[in-house]
């Protein structure tokens, strides 16, 4: 066992995460103003040694607004990707684990799915369940698994028939057995790294349902609504949106540097 | 190459029953309740259950399976409840734009796409891979309604060169307004597509032909033009089809952020509205136009690459 070098873009990408988690934790406790604050008179100011992103519409502190807007972004979009990962997995391995008609009819699902675009069904379940963010975690829970199902089924697929499994099997090791100690640790790699991009996306989709009014409502501070809400004096107040649309943005770098560096890190080497 | 092609259209018969299928039970069992969404606080029990009654909510499931699948069968795809009419005129009347939109972004990726995924495998690990994998790592985490208002800020505002909204009429004017809004899906879908073609090049580039044709003493160029290059090209068919379904869901924002009067924008209205027979009928409309577009590339890739042939 040699000593592993840390890869660099992973590095890079964890940096970024810790910075961004100070930021946004800082955010909950602390933050340069008060993010709720009504002020008229002091609206629409530009960044000054006061208001360092500048104010709002309503004259509330925009840098404080992203930093309190982080954590509902941060949260919505990796529990929108965790519990679609886990049931994905879950529904994948039991396809390329069991086979057969199981695995057919699971796969013809997917396949289903597979033609709606992702943001017209997101889009449409929320529309009928009415925006809000419990009823986000329900949407994408639907949506997102899929992914992650055909990603593990096709790692389970090749394992199954290795001669490590094949001799778990000629020991009497019981299906569950199998599954659990030998398949599933080396089928979940790939998902965990798709889980990461898939982090980038979903944090842009839902940061788009709330631009579009169909997420998070007003007022909690939240990116997409911040650039909704700044939409209007983009030419006047360009800062009220900018700010919030870097943020999603050096977010999303985050996720997809950590992203590519597990993937290099955790690929078999040859 | 005749039979695989009605071999394609025959799948496509179960799959367009499992869209239908997937889209009424999900959007109808689920714990929403379309008529009290629809008139809001001011609905009373009775007009409820009229709504009910006359959105055929009232019925069991399996019956308004039926209704629904006649509905579709029928070719009206429903009636809107705000517009009045059946959802399939209001379809025909939107599509237009949204065809127009995905047409003109996916050139504009392809030509993002070809050029940079080539510079990027030829110069695979060197400053130019890592450039344009930089730019576009941060290009796909930019959401793409802050890059409309930025874009419309920069280049409608500051600089007028294209128009901030709006669709045109005439070849030109139209390419004119669409331009801003086709730029952002195309930077949206390029910054994956170059990734997965250059993946594709770089394979090709490691195949025994390329070995083979270099082995021979022909030049760099060449083995590029005659080897790399058209196969490169058959691939992006089928990269460029993979990332359907991203283009027509980049559209729905797009179409809104951009005010272009296409299918993305009347299914946000129609979220809105609460017009229940629409928002089902677009999602169908929806899934529909990728499977046909997944369809046309697949016929596409089979007619260029000789090696295809799946009948």
């Amino acid at each position: 066992m040699g000593k592993r070098r840390l890869d660099p873009t992973l590095l890079v990408g964890l940096v970024m995460l810790l910075l961004l988690a100070l930021l946004v934790g800082l955010g909950q406790v602390w933050t340069p103003h008060d993010p709720f604050l009504v002020d008229y008179g002091n609206t629409l100011q530009p960044p000054s040694t006061k208001h360092w992103l500048g104010t709002d519409d309503l004259g509330r502190d925009v840098a404080s607004r992203v930093m309190a807007g982080g954590l509902v972004d941060l949260r919505v979009a990796l529990i929108c990707v965790i519990a679609p990962a886990l049931l994905g997995i879950a529904i994948g391995a039991l396809a390329g684990f069991v086979g057969g008609r199981v695995d057919t009819v699971i796969m013809r699902i997917t396949d289903i799915f597979w033609a709606f675009p992702f943001h017209v069904l997101v889009i449409a379940i929320v529309g009928v369940l009415g925006p809000g963010e419990a009823n986000l975690y329900l949407a994408f829970l639907l949506v997102n698994w899929i992914s992650f199902a055909r990603i593990t089924r096709g790692e389970v697929l090749v394992l199954r028939e290795l001669e490590y499994v094949q001799a778990a099997r000629s020991f009497g090791s019981t299906d569950s057995r199998i599954i659990t100690a030998h398949i599933l640790p080396n089928a979940v790699t790939p998902a965990i790294v798709y889980a990461m991009a898939d982090v980038v996306l979903t944090i842009l989709a839902v940061t788009s349902l709330s631009f579009l009014g169909l997420g998070i409502q007003p007022p909690t501070p939240e990116w997409g609504l911040m650039i909704a809400d700044g939409r209007q004096f983009m030419f006047d107040a360009w800062w009220i949106a900018t700010a919030p649309g870097l943020a999603i943005i050096y977010t999303g770098v985050t996720f997809a540097l950590i992203g590519e560096g597990l993937d290099t890190a955790l690929r078999p080497k040859g | 190459m005749l039979t695989y092609i009605l071999k394609r259209f025959v799948q496509l018969v179960p799959v367009l029953f499992g869209i239908t299928l997937a889209c009424f039970f999900l959007l109808r069992a689920l714990p929403g309740d379309p008529a009290t969404l629809l008139l809001g606080a001011r609905g009373g029990a009775e007009e409820i259950a009229a709504m009910k009654q006359r959105l055929g909510l009232d019925l069991p499931l399996w019956r308004q399976y039926l209704l629904f699948l006649h509905d579709i069968l029928s070719g009206s795809l429903g009636r809107s409840v705000v517009y009045g009419q059946p959802v399939i005129s209001l379809v025909l009347e939107r599509l237009p734009a949204t065809l127009w939109l995905v047409a003109y972004s996916t050139v504009i990726a392809v030509v993002l796409t070809i050029p940079l995924a080539l510079w990027s495998a030829v110069k695979r690990d060197r400053a130019p891979d890592i450039l344009v994998k930089l730019v576009f790592t941060v290009l796909l985490a930019i959401p793409s309604f802050w890059l409309g208002l930025v874009l419309v800020v920069i280049l409608a505002i500051w600089v007028p060169l294209f128009p901030t909204s709006g669709y045109g009429a005439g070849l030109f004017s139209r390419l004119h307004h669409l331009t801003l809004p086709a730029f952002v899906i195309a930077l949206a879908t390029a910054s994956l597509t170059i990734r997965s073609l250059r993946s594709g090049i770089l394979n090709v580039l490691g195949s025994d032909y390329v070995t083979t044709a270099r082995a021979k003493g022909n030049a760099t160029g060449r083995t590029m033009r005659v080897h790399v290059l058209p196969n490169a090209l058959i691939s992006s068919i089928s990269v460029l089809g993979a990332h359907t379904s991203w283009v027509i869901g980049g559209t729905v924002v797009i179409e809104t952020v951009f005010a272009l009067p296409g299918l993305g924008s009347l299914f946000v209205e129609s979220i809105f509205a609460r017009d229940y027979p629409m928002i089902q009928g677009l999602t169908i409309v929806f899934a529909v136009l990728v499977v046909l577009i997944n369809l046309a590339t697949d016929i596409a890739y089979a007619l260029a690459d000789p090696r295809i042939r799946l009948d």
